[in-house]
């Protein structure tokens, strides 16, 4: 999609849910207005997993095609998506605190993310940390499918380690029967996040085109002074 | 030469090298000697919480003195460039990962036995009822370990950091496998061995099989140059 379009179809549906979320959705009964804070956490949760699956596929490909542009592809999905598991885990935790009267749990959902988070975090560190582009895009392609991968897998665990256990917290989540006006909210925030997604995503992958242009610039011009 | 025989070739390699150094065993295997001296020391404990936190604090020796050999698998190769060597040999680079991995389990497992020795010695804890299962999971629990291991050390190695960058990224996608194997050592430690044991044993299991099958597939891709 044209990159302008993308730009103001975000915007739009952003003040569209905005409004949604706040004007029109209906006040929880128990939990009260805290609850509007769902629709910004669930939607960047959904975001978090688009971006790690988004890691995967491009991965995936890089290591078949080896095109530089995959590579781009997948590294800024993970620096997007880690900003919206950020995201994700600040808002769960500032639902958390009024509802449950607690910051953290270790429930299975919550530990999931958090270890989602660190994988995020351990992708961009080995980029950092691997000198040479071509390794780079290589390692971290080999990195971000093992750990797409057990994502899933992380989720069973901890989900069977915890039925094992008496929880001391309940999920507090929307239950049984989502009133129609929550579900469309819901259905709005999702889209306005995916839009979202893709326009910073994109933006991502221009600045990383942009780095590039500019060290070979730099490295061309270097190389005429010395000549 | 077949495939296995080539994973043995390197297996082998590794092992004659280890058994001439003694570098990577060694140190394993005093600090988790040292771990068991700290844990009586954090928190003296009777006999009903050495079968509650054994389970964990046998499985958090074991990686962490895993992770120490799993850094040096690698660093060995890189300082003569043996790595170079390693790629331009006739062998495929499964084979290569193959033999690194057992390698890394064996010397896993070898330093594993002896820190239960000392773990039941000091803690007076009886091991010898539940000794086939204890056995049995660590070797799958151990396994699951090295496998990812293997191939996140030599990703690592090529990092500024390598020592730093290996429990970074190990140790999350680890996660499964210390909760199965956590777990199902928790089982079998209460007297009548938990319900739970089958559950874990099978998910160990599994998480084995995909993640020697993703890495024996991807290592290549780690080697290339």
């Amino acid at each position: 999609m044209n990159r302008n379009l993308l730009a103001w179809a975000t915007c739009a549906t952003m003040l569209l849910s905005l409004y949604a979320i706040f004007m029109y959705a209906p006040t929880e009964l128990t939990m009260g207005a805290v609850q509007r804070i769902f629709y910004f956490h669930f939607a960047s949760h959904w975001v978090n997993f688009l971006a790690i699956f988004c890691v995967f596929i491009y991965s995936v490909r890089f290591l078949i095609k080896r095109d530089r542009e995959l590579d781009i592809k997948a590294s800024s999905a993970a620096e997007v998506g880690l900003l919206f598991a950020t995201i994700g885990l600040l808002t769960g935790m500032f639902w958390a605190k009024p509802v449950w009267g607690i910051w953290w749990t270790w429930d299975p959902r919550l530990t999931s993310f958090f270890v989602l988070w660190l994988i995020y975090w351990g992708y961009l560190m080995l980029r950092r940390l691997v000198e040479s582009p071509e390794q780079r895009a290589r390692l971290s392609a080999v990195f971000g499918v093992l750990g797409a991968v057990d994502v899933p897998i992380i989720y069973v665990s901890n989900r069977v380690w915890r039925t094992q256990h008496p929880q001391p917290v309940i999920g507090g989540g929307e239950g049984s029967g989502l009133d129609p006006r929550m579900g469309w909210v819901v259905a709005l925030s999702f889209l306005a996040f995916t839009l979202l997604y893709f326009y910073l995503w994109k933006m991502r992958q221009d600045l990383e085109r942009a780095q590039e242009t500019v060290e070979s610039l730099t490295r061309q011009s270097q190389f005429k002074g010395f000549a | 030469m077949t495939f296995f025989k080539q994973a043995g070739a390197i297996f082998w390699k590794d092992v004659l090298t280890e058994f001439r150094t003694k570098d990577a065993v060694t140190s394993m295997l005093l600090f988790g000697l040292l771990v068991i001296l700290m844990f009586h020391f954090a928190f003296e404990p009777d006999s009903m919480e050495t079968a509650r936190f054994g389970p964990g604090l046998l499985w958090m020796t074991f990686l962490f003195a895993g992770l120490l050999g799993m850094n040096r698998a690698f660093a060995g190769e890189r300082e003569n460039d043996g790595l170079q060597g390693l790629k331009l040999a006739p062998i495929s680079s499964g084979a290569i990962y193959l033999g690194k991995m057992i390698a890394n389990l064996c010397f896993m497992l070898l330093v594993e036995a002896v820190i239960l020795f000392c773990f039941a010695f000091f803690f007076n804890f009886n091991l010898l009822p539940r000794l086939g299962w204890m056995c049995g999971i660590t070797l799958l629990g151990t396994l699951g370990f090295a496998s990812i291991g293997t191939i996140l050390a030599a990703v690592s190695m090529n990092t500024r950091m390598s020592d730093v960058m290996l429990p970074i990224l190990l140790l999350p996608i680890a996660l499964p496998v210390v909760i199965g194997a956590v777990e199902s050592t928790a089982a079998i430690f209460t007297d009548p061995p938990g319900e739970a044991l089958g559950f874990w044993v099978k998910f160990l299991v599994a998480f084995n099989i995909i993640f020697i099958t993703l890495p024996l597939m991807m290592f290549e891709y780690v080697l290339e140059e």
